[in-house]
């Protein structure tokens, strides 16, 4: 039986993204068409049953999400689609965007009629510009064809989306620094509470998804909450768009069920096909460089949000980077480091100064200089930055230090006494001290 | 107005550190774990000021979060479990303490808040010993090329507060959070100097920097160099809100009157002559109360705005040139006395004005820019020739090892130490408005003012209004402390829509008792106490108006009216420019 499940994704590469007319003959907009004939609340009913979590790597449960917006009754609300994917090792969101936008058109409308709103809004990173330009023209499509605009669909819902461009920070991924970003201040989270339902863009309850989550929305009203459940697991519903790169056979996009394990993911033929060369996979990296490192003992887990939680491991926002043993752990991690000290706002302790002293470290274990009190110092930070941190970014920046630091122990002591079991470090080195 | 919403709403109650206490739903952990007794950490949050949850110092337990919460923004929720001092609230405290000494020069014994710095505090509590990490410098160069306020960002802990006050409070936008990570920090527009920026020189970003990054340009070398040069006849004068900060320096509680204690160090410290600012703030209000009372008549530019402040001198000069024409000509009370001192003084005491030395003891830091104008020179000489604000004067005071608690009640000389009470408020905000008043009032009505206190125009509210009845004529006047309230005034008289006729504005919250160079540490509470302390003096004073001044009365009798009156004129009034940015 096949692991692929082209759920969301079989317009892509099928139609003409922009196009209303063959989007409508895959069965488009039957979902909108529907949900202007139900209540609100049975939408947000349909998403709770089809136990649909957040896609941009929080998991939340979207649900509970809508629920909680829901209640709020305080006018304007606004409808926002995170289109910020900076998370290394994501392109999945990118896929939507240039394939079939008027998914993620359709899903955002029907959130707009749910919360009776007439502003929306999608944030797409500023790497984005062919992707934005695409996605630009299925809305201005769709308004003209009547399926966004005033009074859509000849009903008293009228509804505008409003595309606009980041500017290529990470942190603007934060649902808060993104709701600076589009107000035009600078993009650093906000102090919570109050919470983004209740004081979000423009000090108007928002609601804030992944473009996945909202792309999600379409066939959930089309085919039932219950249906779509039943595609995943009993308590993750539906598919997950997952995104392989690193020392993999074949790298690239694929839409699976939740269920099946890591190992049918990283091997199958169908799906991962293994590492590409002739080393044996060392460790990979989920959800992207915020994520956490999983290894061979946990091979065998399902791919779903309670299974990896139980093993230490996240579904994040879908990435999966496979490493091989040519790849140096310390190594890997100064790069994620890097990253982090790369992106961070700057504005908390922990995670401007913590990921700094991090690197120091991690660089005196890479050059054979550092002893077994450094290490212990590591520790310290990597259970420092999760519990303290401001926001997500900071509280996940040492989630792969962690990771490794627990289960590839003895690679970083080796490094104490000037060995690197992947000879990636101190060869270096030398040379460079020649 | 907060306070009485909260308590109208529910109550909630939660267990600290085991101790169950019920509070007004809304109150942070912070503030419940006080009133419980309980004190947390911080460093990033002032009491005054919002919550930036930042400097992650204030963590604390709740039980069930799996993270640690900040103390300063969370509220308390009902049945709350909450612990401020466990192992691991302890552990991950001191690791973030580390990390931020880490990143922040190791020179407490040169620094300027050593022994006053609320990091060395922290790390005094905590017994930071040595520091497990790597300890980084950030070589950046000081900026200290204007006359008032020295920015080390070497030392900043990024907590934020000088821009809260700077962008939100005082609506000056000089500075301002920039960059990102390892690079984030505060800065100018494109890191221009202060001096090219909007900055007035308010110094409310020094009063609330918890550590040395913000601080006043040191003038005491200057000071003490002239104290020991015995060619030079040195003279002080002491603005009126100093008297009631200047204990707080030396352990006394806010608002404590030092008047006397004051004089005397003064004194001791060399001084030739102590006068007091307050005789100038008499003369300021006799030239004021004309010009008011002359534009009232002529029809001039109203409201009329007045003039004392520098910090709000450089505000309108930068940001509305525009209304200048509506500020007084009156030179601020400091600088009249400048003009005086080597002209009026000079000629008295026989001395010739260049070898007199006038020094100014100041709650502000926008004086030490105001005294160095071009402007301020009508006697030939730079007329007042240095500023030093009240924490300056408690370090020299320090430095002499004179015990000030100890120290004898001594008094003002003349001829410029007799003043008003009028003049004593004028440290308030509203107390410009209210000596004015009253002598406005009996110069209109021509007959005597039976309740001196216009209360109207008291206390800490960021716009006070009134109209008073003089001889008929209804005059409405307000009065704004901090430049925020100040850009509302000026908004409404930009847009036509000013009904007031006279307008007294303070640059900094609350008035000069609340000045950028007032003692570190006060809290709105604290300058409340200052304010009440001004008062009391002038209730105390057997003269409250300050046209019954006869010092100043002899003044011009004996000078200002026998030399040319455009020569009068210049000494006691000045210019503005447009220095829009």
């Amino acid at each position: 039986m096949s692991k692929l499940m082209p759920l969301l994704s079989a317009n892509f590469g099928q139609i003409t993204p922009t196009s209303v007319e063959e989007y409508i003959g895959t069965g488009g907009f039957t979902g909108l068409r529907k949900a202007l004939k139900m209540t609100p609340q049975e939408i947000i009913d349909e998403v709770k049953t089809a136990k649909l979590r957040g896609r941009g790597g929080a998991g939340y449960p979207t649900g509970a999400k809508w629920q909680q917006l829901y209640d709020i009754k305080h006018f304007p609300k606004y409808i926002v689609c995170n289109a910020d994917e900076g998370e290394p090792g994501t392109f999945k969101d990118k896929l939507f965007l240039e394939k079939d936008p008027l998914r993620v058109i359709e899903g955002m409308t029907i959130a707009g009629y749910v919360f009776n709103a007439q502003e929306g809004y999608i944030y797409i990173r500023g790497e984005y510009a062919a992707q934005q330009k695409v996605f630009q023209e299925a809305v201005d499509q769709a308004v003209a064809a009547g399926y966004l605009g005033e009074n859509i669909l000849g009903t008293e819902f009228s509804y505008h989306i409003h595309v606009m461009t980041g500017a290529g920070a990470y942190i603007c991924g934060e649902n808060s620094a993104l709701l600076n970003s589009l107000e035009g201040k600078v993009g650093r989270p906000r102090v919570k509470p109050p919470h983004l339902a209740e004081v979000g863009l423009f000090e108007q309850p928002t609601l804030v998804n992944n473009v996945e989550s909202f792309a999600n929305i379409p066939t959930i009203v089309q085919i039932g909450g219950e249906k779509y459940l039943s595609y995943g697991t009993a308590e993750s519903g539906g598919t997950k768009l997952i995104c392989l790169s690193g020392n993999i056979a074949n790298p690239g996009v694929y839409e699976i069920p939740f269920g099946i394990t890591l190992r049918d993911i990283i091997f199958d033929e169908e799906l991962g096909g293994g590492p590409a060369g002739s080393k044996k996979v060392k460790f990979y990296h989920l959800g992207g460089q915020s994520g956490p490192c999983g290894f061979l003992p946990q091979l065998d887990t399902p791919y779903c949000y309670q299974a990896l939680r139980e093993k230490g491991l996240s579904v994040g926002s879908g990435a999966i980077v496979v490493l091989d043993e040519s790849v140096c752990v310390i190594d890997y991690l100064l790069t994620v480091t890097q990253f982090f000290i790369h992106e961070s706002c700057g504005k908390c302790t922990p995670c401007r100064e913590g990921n700094k002293q991090i690197h120091v470290l991690l660089e005196k274990l890479s050059q054979g200089k550092a002893t077994k009190a450094d290490l212990q110092l590591l520790q310290r930070l990597s259970n420092l930055l999760p519990k303290t941190s401001f926001c997500g970014l900071g509280q996940a920046a040492a989630t792969a230090l962690s990771t490794c630091l627990k289960n590839l122990r003895s690679e970083f002591e080796a490094h104490l006494t000037g060995n690197c079991p992947a000879g990636v470090c101190f060869t270096k080195q030398e040379s460079g001290e020649q | 107005m907060q306070k009485m919403a909260k308590t109208k709403n529910k109550l909630v109650t939660v267990t600290i550190n085991g101790e169950q206490i019920t509070v007004p739903a809304g109150t942070t952990i912070l503030e419940a774990a006080k009133q419980a007794g309980f004190k947390i950490p911080t460093l990033c949050h002032h009491p005054d000021l919002k919550p930036r949850a930042t400097c992650r110092l204030c963590l604390v337990e709740v039980k069930g979060q799996r993270r640690l919460q900040t103390a300063c923004n969370t509220p308390v929720r009902e049945g709350n479990e909450i612990i401020t001092n466990s192992a691991e609230v302890r552990e991950a405290r001191k690791t973030i303490l580390e990390l931020i000494l880490a990143d922040h020069p190791q020179d407490c014994l040169k620094c300027s808040r050593n022994q006053n710095c609320e990091l060395q505090k922290l790390a005094d509590e905590y017994q930071i010993r040595e520091n497990p990490f790597v300890v980084s410098a950030k070589n950046l160069p000081l900026e200290d090329s204007n006359p008032a306020i020295v920015r080390d960002m070497n030392k900043c802990v990024k907590c934020g507060r000088c821009v809260e006050v700077c962008q939100e409070i005082q609506q000056v936008g000089a500075i301002n959070t920039a960059n990102r990570s390892l690079a984030y920090g505060i800065s100018t527009a494109f890191e221009e100097e202060l001096a090219d920026s909007t900055c007035t020189y308010c110094g409310q970003c020094v009063t609330v920097c918890p550590v040395g990054a913000l601080k006043e340009k040191d003038d005491t070398a200057r000071v003490w160099q002239a104290l020991n040069n015995p060619e030079l006849h040195v003279v002080v004068q002491t603005a009126p809100a100093v008297r009631v900060a200047l204990g707080e320096e030396f352990g006394q509680k806010p608002g404590s009157i030092t008047t006397g204690k004051m004089i005397a160090a003064l004194k001791r410290l060399g001084f030739a002559k102590v006068f007091d600012t307050n005789f100038t703030a008499d003369l300021t209000i006799i030239e004021e109360s004309r010009e008011l009372l002359k534009r009232l008549k002529d029809k001039g530019d109203l409201p009329l705005l007045t003039s004392c402040s520098p910090g709000w001198i450089n505000f309108i000069e930068k940001m509305y040139p525009e209304l200048l024409k509506h500020v007084s000509t009156c030179k601020s009370p400091q600088q009249m006395f400048g003009a005086l001192a080597k002209t009026y003084y000079a000629d008295k005491a026989q001395i010739p004005a260049e070898k007199i030395f006038v020094v100014s003891i100041m709650p502000c830091t926008a004086k030490k820019y105001e005294c160095t104008r071009p402007e301020m020179k009508s006697s030939g000489y730079q007329d007042v020739d240095v500023v030093l604000t009240t924490r300056e004067l408690a370090q020299m005071i320090k430095q002499s090892g004179l015990d000030f608690a100890a120290l004898p009640e001594a008094e003002y000389d003349e001829p410029f130490g007799v003043s008003t009470g009028a003049a004593t408020i004028f440290g308030a905000t509203g107390g410009v408005m209210e000596a004015a008043l009253r002598t406005v009032y009996e110069t209109v009505a021509g007959k005597t003012l039976e309740d001196l206190d216009f209360k109207m125009v008291r206390g800490l509210d960021g716009i006070k209004e009134a109209t008073v009845d003089l001889a008929g004529k209804k005059v409405k006047v307000a009065v704004a402390n901090g430049l925020g309230n100040a850009k509302i005034l000026l908004e409404m008289i930009k847009a036509g829509k000013c009904k007031y006729h006279f307008i007294e504005i303070m640059a900094c919250p609350g008035g000069c008792i609340g000045g950028g160079g007032q003692p570190f540490g006060a809290t709105k509470a604290d300058k409340e106490k200052r304010l009440e302390s001004l008062y009391a003096i002038d209730k105390k004073s057997k003269l409250r108006k300050s046209h019954e001044n006869l010092a100043v009365t002899q003044v011009y009798d004996d000078f200002l009216r026998k030399t040319l009156d455009i020569y009068a004129h210049e000494l006691l009034h000045t210019y503005y420019s447009d220095r829009k940015h």
